[in-house]
């Protein structure tokens, strides 16, 4: 905080902010959070991505408003401060999506409500911005955000293709025709179970790959 | 971190607390006429699916204008109501008042068969909240046109079936009436037979949402028992 000197706005250091949970320091995959919404509301894409984008917003503006009175917070409450700034934006978004996309809004009925308790954004408040400035943290939040809601996508992706047979509700596998070669949806993979073996499956891939993210014995 | 004293903390707890507060109220305030077409829309978007119609978000209105022609508002002996608007009428808050008192809606369509139609509008309880819907009655006042059903949380893929075509279907060409006795409809574990009139299958692993179910038609529609009778041809 005593570092005077003006940084420019996409330093490297803030692109790091921003890459970083993308991949090796992915909120779902490595840190493990926000593993229950990703099970929820994964089914078809557009849910998926519609929750993905309320919690990129919701992460990345609470963020900003902790960093910004991170000094004023009286550390006894800061908890209190954090959720309430997280339930304000939560309401505000459902409040949103109520008025502009009342499909998405039904679909996605309670678990824009349990944003509030997904651990992504009280663990970003707590670790990242009670202690740094807003606009780092904005990006913070940002790269969090994208970071759940890219895995979010993909598992959305995998169960809509496989398992309705649709990419974002266009009916592909019925167009193509495979249907009639006697092929059939994969009723399995919209049960809630799959989506954490999905899951299970991008972890283990992404730590084939980065042996780094292996914990040591 | 700094040291706050107490009285700092409650002073700041307060402003952030009436400022939420107004951020809040003023955020509900403006988006509520949005809110409350997108309500009015998915009325009667269901409305129209009980006659077997679906529409997509953009021509509801005007597909509701076309089948759905008349509406009006009964009491519990049958008779009209005057002066009150049947779309507005809110079920819920009817059924905390005392039978003679509540206001039973009533919908006309004619769909594209030519069959004289009323839709009747049901709410009750599921497991987690409310399940509501609409009854198409044939103009028998008896055979049932078609259902649509809905919910506010049921657990997806048990409960919340009761909104699926597939539940919903089966209740195509079922009878309330045992000649003059209402019977209902009633909803069967382990299926019920084909050559049962008055029966469903429930839904495996949604037992409570289907009694919730059958006790929401049976309430609903024996309100409108004397109406009912007065009126079949």
């Amino acid at each position: 905080m005593n570092n005077q000197e003006r940084e420019p706005i996409f330093s490297a250091k803030n692109l790091k902010l921003l890459t970083e949970p993308l991949g090796k320091n992915n909120p779902i995959t490595v840190q493990v959070l926000g593993i229950c919404s990703a099970l929820a509301v994964t089914v078809k894409l557009k849910p998926a991505i519609v929750m993905a984008l309320s919690v990129i917003i919701v992460t990345a503006v609470s963020n900003f408003v902790i960093a910004a009175i991170r000094q004023y917070i009286p550390d006894r409450i800061r908890i209190i401060v954090q959720l309430v700034v997280i339930a304000t934006m939560v309401i505000l978004v459902d409040q949103f999506l109520k008025a502009y996309v009342f499909d998405v809004s039904k679909q996605l009925s309670v678990f824009v409500g349990l944003i509030i308790t997904n651990c992504i954004l009280m663990g970003r408040l707590e670790a990242f911005a009670m202690g740094n400035k807003p606009w780092p943290s904005f990006i913070d939040g940002i790269g969090n955000g994208a970071g759940y809601g890219i895995i979010l996508v993909v598992v959305a992706f995998v169960r809509e293709f496989f398992g309705s047979g649709t990419i974002y509700g266009y009916p592909v596998f019925e167009k193509l025709g495979i249907y009639k070669a006697g092929y059939e949806n994969n009723g399995m993979i919209i049960l809630p179970p799959m989506a954490l073996i999905l899951v299970g499956l991008i972890i283990w891939l992404q730590r084939s790959r980065n042996r780094s993210l292996i914990e040591k014995q | 971190m700094k040291q706050f004293s107490n009285r700092y903390i409650f002073i700041f707890s307060s402003v952030m607390v009436v400022a939420v507060a107004t951020l809040l109220s003023l955020a509900a305030t403006l988006l509520q006429p949005a809110q409350e077409r997108n309500l009015e829309i998915e009325k009667k978007r269901n409305m129209l699916e009980s006659i077997n119609i679906s529409s997509t978000r953009g021509n509801t209105e005007d597909l509701y204008d076309k089948y759905i022609n008349e509406s009006f508002v009964i009491n519990s002996k049958g008779e009209p109501v005057d002066g009150v608007d049947a779309f507005t009428v809110v079920l819920k808050n009817e059924q905390k008042k005392p039978p003679e008192e509540q206001y039973l809606p009533i919908f006309r369509a004619v769909p594209d068969d030519g069959e004289k139609v009323i839709i009747i509008p049901v709410e009750g309880k599921g497991l987690w909240g409310p399940i509501y819907g609409y009854v198409a009655l044939k103009s028998d006042m008896n055979t049932i046109y078609g259902v649509n059903f809905d919910h506010k949380g049921e657990t997806p893929g048990l409960g919340a079936e009761i909104n699926t075509s597939a539940f919903e279907s089966q209740f195509h060409d079922k009878k309330l009436f045992d000649d003059e006795n209402f019977v209902s409809v009633q909803v069967i574990k382990g299926g019920a037979a084909d050559a049962d009139i008055h029966g469903v299958d429930a839904i495996s692993g949604g037992t409570i949402t289907s009694k919730g179910l059958q006790k929401m038609i049976f309430d609903c529609i024996q309100k409108y028992d004397d109406y009912l009778l007065k009126n079949r041809n």
